[in-house]
């Protein structure tokens, strides 16, 4: 099987292409110089079409999509836009695609994506043209569910989950704004929070405005989620409506403050986590310039250190939401990209790290394709 | 009526890197609906789905800085479209 990440970074994207035995990675790229590149997915349904989400420091915000693995790109006709706001209606625009979902498996050419300010656009056509979901763009709470202006970069709609049993049955998060859910394909949302924490909302138990960073469901039992919130990671067995704070088991020194998290695509109870620090004023760099992944094999009772062949002092590198990802391999391989530019692989499940690239700019998504 | 416009090199991939092109219309608007029929995709980098100016992005019809989309133009003046500072 062969093994390509796909590398989306602040100054544009790049293609890491393995050997079959994952040990010879050759860089190519770059490809869209100087863009802002907040995701790159391929469709795993069909995976000659690649889809990447950019703008540029001047120019409004796009998808351009490739039906070639990514040797040719064109841009959408129709890239994501509101609607058209109506007299004394609040007028949003899109300021960047941030996210991109590839539809259910009998729906093919859907996608979703989501932008900045929170927005859920839909495609059914391989992304040439998106339309929005108005059930949650316009929907009468979005204006309480997502307040600006939400995370640095503004409000980030990201982890646009499809039920791989149902294509109604959607899951979306917002930073901040918390997790949502729909079981009608769009139409109508509920906030998912409870038992999140919301450190920073002075109310105890809100209902939302909670920061998920990254909300990831299990492929092959898809009743358990995970999430890395601002405020902890968390596991749900719906049709459980409570979050459990699985970072509670994590060492204190260390916390549970992360972006990303990663699950086998087979083994729903392994996952993997890049804890940062959540102290004093967030610096959010790995703890004591430490960095190190952390795993756990039983769903979140426990977690291991996992560390070997990362710096081992001195290393002050983010890694961000989208960029931490897992192969397919038997043996699985785990990668994340850090706010440094460098690309770091491990072929056992993270018990080894190697660096495999560095010197890119600081990296925003890392993408496994086939 | 038929303007020059001048073509920002981040814009040059709508125009098969040319910078300058021309386009037709009585106002400024009508210029941008002339360039995006000539170069899909290029008005929507430029001006929001709210027709609004982007953020970084600046328009000058000659040396007057365009305000309003309504600004009308006439046959033979120049429309600079230009990508002011963004930042590192």
């Amino acid at each position: 099987m062969a093994s390509t990440l796909w590398v989306g970074t602040r100054k544009g994207a790049w293609a890491l292409r393995a050997d079959a035995r994952r040990r010879s990675w050759k860089l190519a790229g770059p490809q869209f110089l100087g863009h802002i590149i907040h995701h790159v997915v391929q469709d795993p349904r069909e995976p000659k079409v690649v889809l990447i989400a950019a703008k540029t420091g001047h120019l409004g915000p796009t998808v351009f999509r490739s039906t070639d693995r990514g040797r040719t790109w064109k841009e959408a006709a129709l890239p994501p836009a509101f609607r058209k706001a109506a007299d004394g209606e609040a007028a949003r625009a899109v300021d960047a695609v941030f996210w991109l979902t590839p539809g259910h498996a009998s729906e093919r050419g859907t996608w979703y994506a989501g932008t900045s300010p929170a927005g859920l656009f839909r495609s059914e056509d391989h992304g040439e043209r998106w339309e929005p979901v108005a059930g949650f763009n316009d929907h009468p709470m979005l204006s309480q569910w997502a307040v600006p202006p939400g995370s640095p970069i503004g409000q980030l709609l990201h982890s646009i989950l499809v039920d791989p049993r149902d294509p109604q049955h959607l899951y979306l998060g917002i930073s901040s704004g918390g997790v949502f859910e729909s079981t009608d394909g769009g139409r109508d949302w509920t906030p998912l929070n409870k038992g999140c924490a919301a450190d920073f909302n002075p109310e105890p138990d809100p209902e939302y405005g909670h920061d998920p960073h990254c909300v990831a469901q299990h492929p092959t039992e898809p009743d358990r989620l995970y999430q890395q919130n601002h405020c902890g990671i968390y596991r749900i067995d719906r049709p459980a409506t409570c979050w459990v704070r699985i970072g509670e088991a994590m060492p204190k020194k260390i916390g549970d403050i992360g972006f990303p998290v990663v699950l086998h695509p087979t083994d729903p109870d392994k996952a993997w986590v890049f804890p940062m620090d959540g102290t004093t004023v967030w610096p959010r760099t790995s703890v004591g310039g430490r960095p190190a992944v952390y795993g756990t094999r039983n769903a979140g009772k426990s977690w291991q250190r996992l560390d070997r062949g990362l710096p081992r002092t001195q290393g002050w590198f983010t890694v961000l939401r989208q960029a931490m990802c897992a192969d397919a391999h038997e043996r699985l391989g785990l990668y994340f990209g850090t706010t440094a530019g460098e690309v770091w692989a491990s072929t056992s499940e993270g018990e080894s790290w190697r660096c495999i690239a560095r010197h890119l700019p600081q990296i925003y998504s890392l993408t496994h394709a086939i | 009526m038929s303007c020059s416009v001048r073509v920002a090199s981040p814009l040059r991939s709508y125009t098969g890197g040319a910078a300058t092109v021309t386009a037709d219309g009585a106002t400024v608007a009508e210029l941008l609906a002339d360039l995006e029929r000539r170069h899909p995709g290029m008005r929507f980098r430029m001006i929001d789905e709210q027709d609004r100016i982007r953020p970084h992005i600046r328009l000058f019809v000659n040396t007057m800085a365009v305000e309003s989309l309504d600004t009308p133009v006439r046959s033979g003046d120049t429309l600079h479209l230009i990508c002011a500072l963004s930042g590192g």
